[in-house]
């Protein structure tokens, strides 16, 4: 099979997976976005020759419109255009899961500060504003009191891309200072892990310390229903703890990274994804 | 091996080295790309954008 991997740095992720790719005997084609160019109507050489693209994009917006061109020639890409629009927003990603009936925190969208700054006062402090796309905990506010909240939207709607003039604002979760990332394929956990850290955020890409985690039949519920929720595919849903005991989900990841889950748990994660992916390009040809 | 671009000390790599990998100079913590693999060629990787995540 020629599995084509649409990139823009070779991390040690995108190593796992080419070695994967490549200890299998698939033929692989290294797609760099930098320098690939997408036909209305037809796809260029070497895309042309792939039966399957795995989108590994690290910028949300090539991921975006990389995948809806590919789509459009009909090679399958993991992970669809569709998942990508709406993982890749968190307003879309919320919408998502509140529409799917999976507990997620408390969210509103405001456009301007007046407004925003309604939704904190009614939320009470803590709460925390999000940019609707970014990752890696960047840009991300607790807000703890009035004036700080006065001053980051003042700084956003001045500063800011218009992006960020969309105000997403959430609830602040009392997490038992970690959080959850399940690693999932088409709602299947491949593997999961726990992120610590003694600051609110706990990105892996922030410094979190990570621990396995074996998701308990209510997580993977809830990793089933998250992945439905956003139409499928191979990514990271997040979970937090809450103080009932349950769970909520507040984000899926699209362009899931794993190395961090990799060194964390005993599974084979390359290979499991990898399995999955062949199972895509077999289910392909079976249609 | 390889020399960094920027502080011009030797940057060790690993045999199955590739196009477009990531690398860091060990001395100065640059982070570099990888351009070309015969010969090695080097260039400093891209800078981190708003929209790059997951």
């Amino acid at each position: 099979m020629t599995i084509g991997v649409l990139y823009s740095r070779i991390r040690h992720d995108e190593k796992l997976l080419l070695n994967e790719l490549r200890d299998r005997d698939h033929d692989v084609v290294k797609l760099d976005v930098r320098n690939l160019r997408f036909d209305v109507e037809t796809p260029e050489p070497p895309l042309s020759e792939c039966d399957l693209v795995v989108d590994r994009c690290l910028a949300t917006s090539r991921s975006i419109y990389a995948s809806r061109f590919i789509d459009s020639y009909g090679i399958p890409i993991v992970n669809g255009p569709e998942t990508a629009a709406v993982c890749a927003d968190k307003a879309k990603n919320s919408l998502a899961l509140a529409a799917a009936g999976v507990p997620t925190p408390r969210t509103e969208v405001a456009f301007t500060k007046e407004s925003a700054l309604e939704i904190i006062e009614s939320f009470g402090y803590p709460c925390v504003l999000k940019p609707v796309v970014g990752s890696w905990g960047r840009l991300m506010a607790k807000i703890d009191s009035r004036s700080a909240a006065e001053a980051i939207l003042e700084h956003k709607a001045t500063l800011g891309h218009y992006e960020h003039k969309v105000f997403y604002i959430q609830e602040f979760v009392a997490k038992p200072d970690r959080d959850v990332r399940v690693l999932a394929t088409d709602g299947e956990p491949i593997a999961g892990m726990v992120r610590s850290s003694d600051h609110w955020l706990t990105n892996a890409a922030k410094g979190a310390e990570t621990a396995t985690f074996e998701p308990d039949e209510r997580a993977r519920e809830l990793v089933a229903a998250a992945s439905d929720a956003v139409g499928g595919g191979l990514l990271g849903i997040d979970l937090m703890e809450t103080a009932d005991g349950d769970y909520t989900v507040h984000e899926v990841n699209h362009t899931v990274e794993f190395k961090a889950l990799a060194e964390t748990t005993d599974v084979d994660v390359p290979a499991r994804v990898v399995d999955w992916l062949e199972q895509q390009r077999t289910a392909e040809v079976v249609a | 091996m390889a020399e960094c671009i920027e502080c011009g000390a030797t940057v060790q790599l690993h045999d199955d080295v590739e196009n477009g990998e990531i690398i860091d100079c060990g001395t100065c913590g640059s982070e570099l790309e990888i351009i070309e693999t015969e010969p090695v060629s080097l260039d400093t990787a891209p800078e981190l954008e708003e929209d790059w995540g997951e």
